[in-house]
């Protein structure tokens, strides 16, 4: 079991959402987060005067996945979430150690 | 008595009084979240205080007969606005009252202004007793020196207005550079702000900037429209240029940002409106259409290229008081001695319109003056109040956010599941506390 983590443009996140629900991801967690990378923030003016925005907002989407489809599920969010600029983001995969559903105490893979 | 000129004051009275709340949108999304509520506060303060003292004295001190040299009015004829509820009672075709209630939303939101160059550090309770006092030595008598003429409201008025004949028909003057001259004075007492030119002080909101404006723009209607005291062709005049000056203003602002910042902004386009009615505001009875377009196009390029000087002269005028207001009262004072035309209400010829130099200078002197009296005295009130009950909150209650430390509120509720339905923790992210006997003694 591996665990997808993405940090993507929140822009990309609904094209993101759609092509992992057609490959066959059923849930994953979404959070709001924000952070830079290496655009370093960006600048803002007002009324003339600079300000250097070091945080940008992002999307961060986490999903657990069985082994086997973990390269697939990763491609997914590369491929959706691709734009070419700086920015883009990030995906990694960690390793799981077990997973227990709350609901059925079911355990691991019958629980992804 | 005429009931439309009555009517239309009436109304321009209402329009005007909303521009503080106005203002007060304005500024609030001007400052960070932590403090909007407080800008928010200054302005209704001033409301709330002003309110009382036009009633009690503040008329009477303006409007009264003059006490000598043009300087102040009688604080006792008018006291309490006694006299003045009888249908005899009028000033020019309207009753007296309705002219006293017009006049009193200009006191409230010159006031008002001031506070932009001082957000986010003041103490409340300062902040009501100096609008107390600097209505009181500085407002009423400059608005007795500006908008009291001779045989008004009383057979002998203010200096500027009667004497120097200088023009100014909403308050370039006497509200402008008054409170802009005010908020340069405040902000040197009171200082910078905690990290200012280290930490990001960007607006929290910009629509509330552009609703402010907007209702700004609104308003002013009645503030330059209504001060021709009558639903008459003086006030249409006032109306277009207010429309003309306002639209190129935002223009020009846009303009210089376009060219120097790269982009056009919201918040440039919200300043241009507010730079456009201030260099308007005295000049609208006194030149065409097509002059309030260069009045308004020039103080757009002006007061865009003003805000700048701030940081290179080190002073926080946090939201620009004097480079809006200050620098566009000033601009739109002084350029009456050039543009006005004779086929405008005022009947006067500038330079450009050669009439030599006798209205510029009559336009300076009284611009000078102002600016003069209402800086010194108000060096004088902010630093007798900073050096006796403190004027300024706590360095790490800035930093807490005046806000929490001042009203013990906040605007927002950042909280996921905000408002008493969260579930973090079990317990909703509010609790209500409520006093039984506090309860009981208000029911």
């Amino acid at each position: 079991m591996k665990l997808v983590t993405a940090v993507i443009k929140p822009h990309k996140w609904e094209e993101v959402r759609a092509a992992l629900e057609s490959f066959g991801v059923t849930g994953m967690t979404v959070s709001e987060v924000s952070g830079y990378g290496r655009q370093k923030g960006h600048t803002e003016v007002y009324r003339g005067a600079e300000y250097d925005i070091a945080l940008v907002p992002k999307i961060r989407i986490e999903i657990l996945a069985e082994a086997g489809d973990v390269e697939d599920v990763a491609g997914i969010v590369v491929k959706a979430a691709q734009t070419g600029r700086i920015g883009d983001g990030k995906v990694w995969v960690s390793p799981v150690d077990s997973v227990v559903r709350v609901r059925t105490g079911d355990r691991d893979e019958a629980a992804i | 008595m005429d009931t439309g000129d009555t009517a239309w004051v009436l109304t321009s009275a209402a329009l005007v009084l909303l521009m503080t709340p106005g203002l007060a949108l304005f500024y609030g999304g001007m400052v960070r979240a932590k403090s909007v509520l407080n800008m928010m506060m200054m302005s209704f303060g001033a409301l709330a205080v002003i309110g009382v003292l036009w009633v009690v004295y503040g008329y009477s001190i303006a409007f009264g007969n003059d006490v000598g040299g043009g300087l102040l009015g009688d604080p006792s004829e008018f006291f309490g606005l006694q006299g003045l509820m009888s249908d005899k009672a009028l000033v020019f075709t309207i009753p007296a009252l309705a002219f006293v209630g017009f006049q009193a939303v200009f006191a409230i939101i010159t006031v008002a202004l001031i506070s932009g160059a001082i957000a986010d550090r003041a103490r409340f309770g300062p902040w009501l007793l100096f609008a107390g006092i600097w209505a009181t030595v500085v407002y009423f008598p400059v608005a007795h020196w500006v908008f009291s003429f001779d045989g008004g409201t009383a057979p002998v008025g203010g200096w500027i207005a009667n004497k120097l004949a200088a023009i100014d028909f909403a308050g370039g003057t006497a509200v402008h550079i008054n409170a802009g001259a005010a908020g340069l004075a405040l902000a040197i007492v009171l200082g910078k702000r905690v990290g200012w030119r280290r930490d990001p002080m960007r607006p929290h909101n910009l629509p509330l900037v552009m609703i402010g404006a907007g209702l700004l723009w609104f308003g002013w209607f009645g503030f330059n429209a209504g001060s021709a005291l009558g639903a008459n062709s003086v006030a249409a005049v006032a109306w277009i240029n207010t429309l003309a000056a306002t639209a190129a203003a935002t223009l020009g602002w846009l303009l210089v940002e376009k060219r120097r910042d790269g982009h056009p902004t919201s918040l440039g386009a919200a300043s241009g409106v507010v730079a456009g009615l201030v260099a308007i505001t005295p000049a609208c009875s006194a030149v065409s259409p097509m002059g309030a377009l260069l009045v308004g196009f020039g103080a757009g390029i002006l007061c865009a290229l003003a805000v700048g000087l701030k940081y290179r002269f080190g002073i926080d005028d946090s939201l620009d008081v004097v480079g809006v207001h200050l620098v566009g009262g000033l601009f739109g004072t002084i350029v009456i001695g050039l543009l006005a035309t004779s086929s405008a209400p005022a009947g006067v010829d500038g330079l450009l319109y050669g009439g030599g130099f006798d209205q510029l200078w009559r336009q300076t002197v009284g611009a000078l003056a102002v600016l003069l009296y209402s800086f010194v005295l108000t060096l004088i009130i902010g630093t007798a109040i900073s050096k006796t009950i403190g004027f300024r909150i706590q360095d790490e209650d800035e930093v807490a956010g005046i806000d929490f430390t001042e009203h013990s509120e906040t605007a927002y509720d950042f909280v996921a599941r905000a408002g008493g339905a969260g579930v973090l923790g079990g317990k909703p992210s509010a609790t209500v506390r409520v006093d039984a006997e506090a309860r009981g003694a208000n029911a």
